[in-house]
């Protein structure tokens, strides 16, 4: 177990920049989670810090030493792949072994570590089946055995759970969080998928075309996201966007819409950010936004409702599943002032 | 597709049984012969029923060869032809095997030049480049011996293509688990590129073990001392055309026995073959 920190880690290919510069101390025990959209560079970071792909600038430290220079096996991380990457060949019992084996290890304490970890694993039983005869899910698990019994300084996961079905993308969900506080071994865990990130996550870092745009808890990244990016990314449907022109407290959407907002200092073109959950029915003063409704996903505890603001920006709003709304009408919907989220218009960074 | 019909379900099996029977009839006819007395061969007067020679002919054959001009025993050109076509196939797949875990799994100076080098030789098969070969070979001192009729024909661009192929296949991830898991390159290559690779071993062993036994031209060439004859190319010594008769029934015994070996080997290797494929990953 050990505190893992990048310090301005860049990686280019060739002229090409992918990563330009992630500053992060991940603390002992800690569950680091590296979200973002398909080629933002979350992948190649990770791999970094594994050592399958060398380090263009900065340095990289596990539990203190840089690590810049030394081979995978000699970082003492173990890393869990999408594919599994299970040696086809070899017996779930094997599979596990193997890694402990090259490093030469006792041959009772290979055997005690590999049973325990499949008990844990609830694997006991599997131990002599080749890969091929298991399923998804329990290929997941070995995979995951094969990284417990390395007893490694860290855990690195590479979008362990997108190639499962939904139902059991859930059930490992929950079970890796518990295996992680259950062995507190500090872990960076790559995902796409935002509600992946926001359950597991101790901390996230999210990532855009190569730049940490936010690292933080999950619900300080809800709460105050730094960026119109991470606004969107995070939460899910994703937040509402409307251009509007901010002065002395007052927000004006267009259309004749003014939201007052009397601690806003912010003046000029900004992006106004408001997630679906927060707007509720009814109108209220000074933060009113009519909508004339054009679709509705009944969800069951809830219904999302689509439609335009006067001004024309699309807009969507979460409200209870029970509420009778009908087609075509006109609604009045309100936030709280403290809900509303100001960006630059140009930058997309926050601006309160 | 095949409409479950019997007119069509007999018309089907009735063209697969013509022609398994103009594969099969030559053979079975060698093999009849083989039994029967040479003269009742030259005749013609031999049925299509077995003789009652057989055992004294193979035996005859194993150990002693034609007598009418003396040819070295059937079971030391069996010998040689082994000996041939075992060097020829490990030696191929062994030499390929490692080329293409070069070429596919390292990056070094030329890699592609190196490969496209393999690649060319695929455009100048053995008959083409036998002057020089045998140059090399007969300058060595090679002439007459196992090493000048196999070394030549071991390099194979074929097989090294095969494998490559096959290690594209391989994908990355495994590599990178392997090289976390503290696998360097010797132990890859021996505790997962071999093992995955066994049912192409298998395959190619089959092919080129065939290969090997078969080659005719070069052991034409580079054997002059008639111990060192290998099956194929035996026969066709004991074919006489003039001064004295040929014995047909040795030479239908040999060719029999010249067909047991790849025979065997196919059946053998088949079986781990199959099985391969059936429990392949993926």
């Amino acid at each position: 177990m050990a505190e893992v920190e990048l310090r301005a880690v860049r990686k280019s290919f060739g002229a090409t920049k992918v990563i330009h510069g992630v500053d992060i101390k991940i603390a002992d025990g800690e569950l680091v989670v590296i979200v973002g959209p398909s080629g933002c560079g979350k992948s190649t970071l990770l791999r970094m810090v594994a050592g399958l792909e060398t380090v263009s600038e900065g340095t990289i430290a596990i539990d203190g030493m840089p690590v810049n220079d030394r081979e995978p096996k000699d970082r003492d991380i173990a890393m869990v792949f999408q594919n599994y990457a299970l040696y086809p060949h070899m017996s779930v019992y094997d599979n596990m072994a193997y890694g402990l084996r090259n490093r030469g290890m006792d041959k009772a304490e290979i055997d005690r570590r590999v049973r325990e970890a499949a008990k844990t694993l609830e694997l006991a039983h599997l131990l002599e089946r080749k890969p091929r005869q298991l399923s998804g899910g329990q290929r997941q698990r070995v995979a995951m055995g094969r990284a417990i019994v390395r007893e490694p300084k860290a855990f690195l996961f590479d979008e362990p759970l997108s190639n499962l079905d939904a139902k059991l993308r859930v059930q490992m969900r929950v079970e890796i969080k518990k295996l992680q506080r259950q062995l507190g071994v500090t872990s960076l865990y790559v995902t796409h998928d935002q509600v992946e990130a926001m359950t597991l996550a101790d901390r996230l870092i999210v990532m855009n075309a190569g730049v940490a745009e936010q690292i933080g808890t999950p619900m300080e990244l809800y709460a105050r996201p730094a960026t119109t990016f991470v606004g969107g990314f995070i939460g899910s449907p994703a937040m509402n966007f409307f251009p509007a022109r901010a002065a002395n407290g007052r927000v004006e959407l267009g259309g004749g819409i003014v939201l007052a907002m009397s601690n806003a200092t912010a003046a000029g073109e900004v992006t106004v950010g408001i997630r679906p959950e927060h707007l509720t029915l009814g109108g209220a003063d000074g933060v009113s936004l009519p909508i004339k409704v054009e679709l509705i996903e009944h969800l069951g505890a809830e219904a999302l409702v689509y439609g335009h603001l006067p001004g024309g920006a699309a807009l969507t709003a979460r409200i209870d599943g029970e509420t009778d709304v009908a087609l075509d009408a006109q609604l009045t919907l309100s936030v709280e002032p403290r809900h509303i989220h100001l960006f630059d218009k140009t930058s997309g960074r926050r601006v309160d | 597709m095949v409409e479950q019909r019997p007119l069509s379900k007999f018309v089907a099996h009735a063209i697969l049984v013509a022609g398994i029977v103009i594969v099969a009839f030559p053979v079975y006819l060698t093999l009849i012969a083989s039994t029967h007395e040479p003269a009742d061969i030259v005749n013609g007067t031999m049925g299509l029923l077995p003789g009652h020679m057989g055992v004294t002919h193979y035996f005859d054959a194993l150990f002693s060869g034609t007598k009418q001009i003396k040819s070295t025993p059937v079971l030391q050109m069996m010998g040689n032809s082994l000996v041939m076509a075992l060097v020829i196939a490990i030696g191929k797949i062994a030499i390929s095997i490692i080329s293409a875990y070069a070429v596919v799994f390292f990056r070094f100076p030329f890699r592609m030049f190196f490969f496209w080098t393999i690649f060319v030789t695929l455009m100048l098969p053995v008959e083409v480049r036998i002057y020089p070969t045998y140059k090399v070979v007969a300058d060595l001192g090679l002439l007459n011996t196992y090493a000048g009729l196999t070394i030549p024909l071991i390099a194979s661009a074929t097989a090294t293509l095969l494998f490559r192929q096959f290690f594209l296949t391989i994908p990355d991830e495994l590599v990178e688990a392997a090289q976390i898991d503290g696998a360097g390159p010797m132990k890859f290559f021996r505790d997962i590129v071999l093992p995955l690779s066994l049912t192409n071993i298998a395959a190619l062993f089959v092919i080129l073990f065939i290969y090997g036994w078969n080659q005719y031209l070069w052991p034409l060439l580079i054997t002059t001392d008639s111990g060192m004859d290998t099956i194929v190319y035996g026969i066709r010594r004991m074919i006489v055309t003039s001064d004295a008769n040929t014995d047909w029934h040795i030479v239908m015994a040999t060719t029999m026995l010249a067909m047991l070996p790849p025979v065997f080997v196919v059946v053998v290797m088949q079986r781990l073959f199959v099985k391969g494929l059936v429990d392949t990953e993926k």
